[in-house]
């Protein structure tokens, strides 16, 4: 910190057009940031934190204003720069990498083409020596044959290839400045786990000043120098990544971190030895394409799977995307049907069961889903919602409507809200409308679909809460599907991990987590961001 | 070579499609009042039913209906769509003849509506709710409520009666006799009018696409990506939003392929043109069902192939397409 | 109630609503302002608009007045547009739903039969169905529907294939619902906005197919309608093009108000959009 900061915000403001929900994106912000050092600005959705990435590239909408404040980088105020020269700032002095891979690449041209493009527009160097530059450029990201990924077409590489495409485009030209809006947010953990210490290790390596946003203190915990917290547009708290992570001083700094799951699991509770849920060996096989039967691809979505639940027990079923996590889940309450295998719930194998006997046999078992405002319908009201299943089993409609009017107490909501319709209400809310859904019919096991992986993670810990507390009163017996470790080591008695469409490990939570035996699990276990602080600090869940 | 195997693949689909429809409208015109040997005698002024009953044994119209199709689909493997009898010639001669004004036609409007289209739709998205916007897309709203056969007479009456400087209708000066450059100059003024006429719906139907589409890739995050590059916005717009938001509009071409070439029977009509659909329309009138028959297999044949060059068209511009295969 | 609000804030909309009750109005009040047929003779052939106060619109060549056969071709116009555009759009849906809900074979079958429909020019087959059944008001207008439907069932099929998979629809499932449950309860109120706003794009379409199908004199010629009239004025095009332009400026006039008012409905109905 020694050095002259490379950008400083001096009191920034950003005014919403009106008829937002709040006047102000961000309300006299003011920080710095000095050349190699990497500053994490944290906050949850709302808090202004991607509006700030965009005020600083000049790049928010026409009806967004900048009101006020001062954006000195290079000594210039960037909120007075002409758009020409604002042109030559982007790119070549600050450069920026986005939250989603997948769509922030241009689908119609290669990705050396694009990267290409970067000297193109900002330098005079010839053909030969930009193909050069991005072939040394993509070796630089350690993209896997940067030869073919330079002449390959956005789709034909993974996830994780395209956001090192993206770096490899953002450091092009050696910018002084790299914003990084939630770049690893939409990666699996393992390769999110790469993809950090790539950032990590080429800033290092350029000196390169990083602004990286991110709303998950874990990856604070492995990237940042700095941290600056955020809550409603206004910076509450700022500090160096030691003093905010182990000793915040702001109550919601403070409550942010206590949200946080650690990833050490807690005591293990007693099992019961009646399994209410049996599986063995169930198999789910997709076939795509193909015209009579030629060029035809066989995906195994899930191979073999066997596990068991214990009544009253919760078994968390963990991995990454296209696991087949998912698959399993959705064959279980039979809206996938399985090619093979069985499923016994209470000694009924539901593999067997035809359309009109699952119908009625569906009360058993229910689903909660992962994202709560797509999982309700936007055309009946909350308690509408909640009293459909009682209704379509025939429970008058009367005495269902009374009924999910108390359910509503149950997960936390107020009664009365029952008339408002599902938009009126927050993802948190939504999401105890979803489980009040689900408990309508009284079930004895709760399949839960990622059903935190949307929200915040101060509200997530309300509803992992909730979930907790309603087992226990309840009885239930939950299948919990999730990509995130943390949240599987805090609700989950029982683990098993997935890996493409096989379960590579599973047993009791505290053994897989504190000894894994397959490799996956290992490596699994040490992709998860924040090493020591995420095993070890206060928690609230 | 895989674009033209996956375009070739979904061509081969569309066999049964073209005897989908052909199975249908022949079932459908047995139920139509008179058959040909009717019109025909009506032609000559009358008969005896001796005379139908042997016209009627010529042409297989004594069978009954499921052979008469096996004989019509029999005929059509080897490219003979029957004989006409109002033309006296066979159907197939009588369509080839009338084909190349529809398919001069029919390019001419499509080019035509489909530059247009574009160049507005670009402009008007570039100044969105701004006055140039507002002008072409009233515009827009104001041409596709046009009917097409009453733009055409209006501009008869204007260009052609009023300010003489268009023919007001046919193909070519059938006074005089003209060769090469003249004759090729002669037919392009006869097309002018009843090209814009055809093409006047599309052009707005495309610029309303083109400024939405336009709209919707502006918005994409590839096109912020681009803009945090330091592009200036021409260089954005030309090089990751036009080919991008192309895209809806290549679908487009080969969605409306049927819808104008129907536009076309109207339009030959006004303008006394001599192509496809004048001869649908005439055929209607004279209840000659074989060509009408015919020119049903020949449009629809016409729209297949539309679609098959759209679809190596589309490979060619988003290369996300010819992976999939 | 957000809705009416957002539809009438869009001065295009209004002008739109405006123009189209202004036809509605002249279909209703044809009757009562012209008690004769309006396809009667009533004075002399080919009067001049606003020269005779008797026919402020003129006279046709046959003598009978313009502006009687203008308000009652209103009546045509909407008549055969409402009732062609609901033939259309219950056929659409319905084939739809089930194809976009059901997927796999039943899907195949019935875009199969769709496909075929798009791939035959529409106007080609409307002049086949009119030949073979004849042109009463009743033919033209069920032709006329049976040859609109299959945009909106490609519509409406593409809604269900996005919203099937939706995870309310699978949370229904899992509650025990019924196929039929589903489709109706849960699916199709979601799936009906964008399809309504598409009914007025196929209205627009059915009005100007009937009027080019009267231009070449096969619509039923015993009913005043527009297209009618500006086929008989094409007879005498080169000096009285009155007869021919009257009809054509209703006809511009009352698909317009039909455009706008679906596209205020549009902007109104899915607000996201507007903001682009």
């Amino acid at each position: 910190m020694s050095e002259q900061p490379i950008l400083s915000l001096e009191g920034l403001s950003v005014r919403l057009p009106r008829g937002a929900d709040r006047t102000h994106a961000l309300n006299g912000v003011s920080l710095s940031i000095a050349s190699n050092e990497i500053l994490c600005v944290v906050g949850e959705s709302g808090s202004g934190k991607s509006m700030m990435a965009n005020a600083i590239m000049r790049l928010v909408p026409g009806e967004v204003a900048i009101e006020a404040g001062r954006m000195m980088f290079d000594g210039r105020d960037l909120c007075t720069t002409d758009p020409a020269a604002m042109r030559e700032v982007r790119g070549a002095g600050i450069a920026m990498i986005f939250q989603e891979p997948m769509t922030a690449l241009n689908p119609l041209r290669t990705v050396g083409d694009q990267i290409a493009e970067m000297f193109r527009i900002h330098t005079d160097l010839s053909k030969a020596e930009i193909g050069e530059r991005v072939l040394s450029l993509l070796e630089d990201v350690r993209i896997p044959s940067p030869k073919t990924a330079a002449k390959a077409y956005p789709h034909e590489l993974s996830g994780g290839q395209r956001q090192r495409a993206m770096i490899a485009m953002a450091l092009a030209l050696d910018p002084k400045l790299l914003i990084a809006d939630e770049p690893t947010t939409a990666l699996d953990v393992t390769t999110q786990a790469q993809i950090l210490k790539l950032i990590r290790d080429l800033q290092q390596r350029k000196k390169t000043a990083v602004l990286f946003i991110t709303h998950d203190f874990g990856v604070v915990a492995e990237i940042a120098d700095r941290v600056v917290v955020m809550q409603h547009g206004k910076i509450v708290e700022q500090g160096t990544a030691d003093d905010v992570l182990n000793r915040p001083t702001h109550s919601y700094t403070k409550q942010l971190i206590a949200a946080v799951p650690p990833l050490t699991a807690p005591p293990p509770r007693p099992l019961s030895s009646d399994n209410i849920l049996t599986i063995t060996n169930v198999a789910k096989t997709y076939r795509t394409g193909g015209f009579l039967d030629r060029g035809a691809r066989v995906t195994a979505a899930v191979k073999d799977a066997s596990l068991t639940l214990p009544r009253g027990a919760t078994l968390g079923i963990v991995g990454e995307s296209g696991s087949g996590k998912s698959t399993l889940a959705r064959c279980i309450v039979r809206l996938i049907d399985p090619d093979n295998g069985a499923i016994l719930l209470d000694g009924k194998d539901w593999v067997k069961l035809k359309r009109a006997e699952i119908r009625r046999e569906t009360r058993h078992i229910q689903m909660v889903f992962q994202d709560p405002s797509a999982s309700l319908n936007p055309r009946r009201k909350a308690a509408e919602l909640v009293a459909q299943g009682p209704i379509v089993h025939g429970t008058p409609r009367a005495t269902a409507m009374t009924e999910a009017r108390e359910l509503f107490a149950l997960v936390g909501l107020d009664p009365s809200a029952g008339d408002r319709f599902p938009h009126e209400f927050s993802g948190g809310q939504r999401q105890r409308i979803g489980l009040a859904r689900a408990l309508a019919l009284k079930p004895d096991v709760l399949i839960a679909d990622e059903p935190v992986s949307a929200l915040d993670v101060s509200v997530q810990a309300q509803v992992l809460k909730l979930l907790g507390e309603l087992r226990e009163r309840l009885g239930l017996s939950i299948v919990f599907i999730t990509h995130d470790l943390r949240v599987a080591a805090q609700v989950c008695d029982l683990v098993a991990v997935m890996k493409d469409g096989e379960i590579v490990e599973h047993g009791l939570v505290a053994d897989v987590f504190s000894r894994p035996q397959h490799p996956y699990t290992q490596a699994l276990l040490a992709s998860v961001p924040g090493g020591a602080f995420a095993r070890e600090h206060q928690t609230a869940v | 070579m895989r674009i033209i195997g996956l375009a070739g693949r979904r061509l081969a689909a569309s066999i049964p499609t073209l005897f989908l429809i052909l199975i249908g409208v022949f079932l459908l015109l047995q139920l139509a009042p008179g058959d040909t040997v009717d019109a025909l005698m009506a032609q000559m002024g009358g008969g005896d039913a001796a005379t139908a009953r042997e016209l009627r044994k010529f042409y297989g119209l004594d069978l009954s209906i499921p052979a008469q199709l096996a004989n019509y689909l029999w005929h059509l493997v080897r490219l003979d769509l029957g004989f006409s009898s109002i033309y006296g010639k066979p159907v197939a001669t009588v369509i080839m003849e009338r084909l190349p004004p529809t398919i001069l036609l029919m390019t001419a409007s499509l080019s035509f509506a489909f530059f247009f289209g574009l160049v507005f739709g670009v402009i008007a998205s570039r100044a969105v709710n701004k006055w140039p916007d507002t002008l072409i897309s009233t515009l827009g709203l104001v041409f596709y409520a046009t009917p097409s056969f009453w733009f055409g007479l209006m501009a008869i009456v204007v260009f052609s009666i009023y300010l003489q400087w268009l023919p007001a209708g046919g193909f070519e000066d059938i006074g005089e006799v003209r060769t090469g450059i003249f004759r090729v100059i002669d037919i392009a003024r006869h097309l002018i009018l009843p090209t814009l006429t055809l093409g006047l719906i599309f052009l707005a139907i495309y610029l309303r696409i083109m400024r939405a589409s336009m709209l919707e890739v502006l918005n994409l995050d590839y096109v912020r990506t681009a803009r945090a590059k330091g592009l200036d916005e021409t260089r954005v717009v030309m090089g990751h939003v036009l080919r991008n938001a192309l895209l809806p509009m290549v679908t487009l071409i080969g969605l409306q392929a049927g819808t104008m070439l129907g536009g076309s029977v109207v339009v030959e009509s006004v303008f006394s043109l001599p192509g496809l659909g004048r001869l649908a329309y005439e055929s209607v009138i004279q209840r000659d069902l074989n060509t009408l028959l015919g020119i049903v297999f020949v449009s629809a044949l016409l729209v297949v192939v539309v679609n098959f060059v759209v679809d190596l068209l589309y490979a060619r511009l988003d290369p996300r397409i010819s992976a999939e295969g | 109630m957000d809705a009416a609000k957002r539809y009438f804030r869009s001065p295009a909309a209004v002008i739109g609503l405006v123009l189209l009750l202004a036809v509605i109005a002249m279909a209703l009040s044809a009757g009562v302002l012209y008690p004769r047929d309006p396809l009667a003779l009533a004075g002399r052939p080919l009067v001049w608009p606003f020269t005779n106060p008797r026919f402020p619109l003129g006279t046709d060549n046959s003598g009978r007045d313009i502006a009687a056969q203008i308000f009652y071709g209103a009546r045509i116009s909407l008549l055969i547009g409402g009732v062609a555009t609901v033939i259309a759009v219950a056929i659409g849906t319905l084939i739809g739903a089930f194809a976009g809900y059901y997927g796999g074979w039943v899907d195949n079958i019935l875009m199969r039969i769709t496909e075929a429909f798009q791939t035959l020019p529409n106007f080609v087959l409307l002049l086949v169905l009119v030949a073979v059944f004849g042109s009463t008001l009743t033919t033209v207008t069920i032709a006329i529907g049976i040859v609109c439907w299959p945009a909106p069932a490609r519509l409406t099929r593409a809604e269900f294939l996005s919203l099937r998979n939706r995870e309310f629809v699978q949370a229904g499932r899992t509650l025990g619902m019924r196929d039929l449950q589903l489709i109706l309860g849960e699916i199709l109120p979601n799936a009906l906005p964008p399809v309504i706003v598409y009914a007025s794009v196929v209205m627009a379409l059915s009005i100007l197919l009937e009027s080019a199908l009267a231009f070449l004199r096969l619509s039923d010629p015993n009913v005043a309608s527009w297209g009618n009239l500006i086929g008989l004025g094409r007879d005498v095009l080169r000096v009285q093009w009155y007869v021919s332009a009257i009809p054509g400026i209703a006809i511009l006039v009352t698909v317009l108000a039909v455009s706008l008012v679906g596209q205020g409905l549009n902007d109104a109905l899915n607000p996201r959009l507007k903001s682009r």
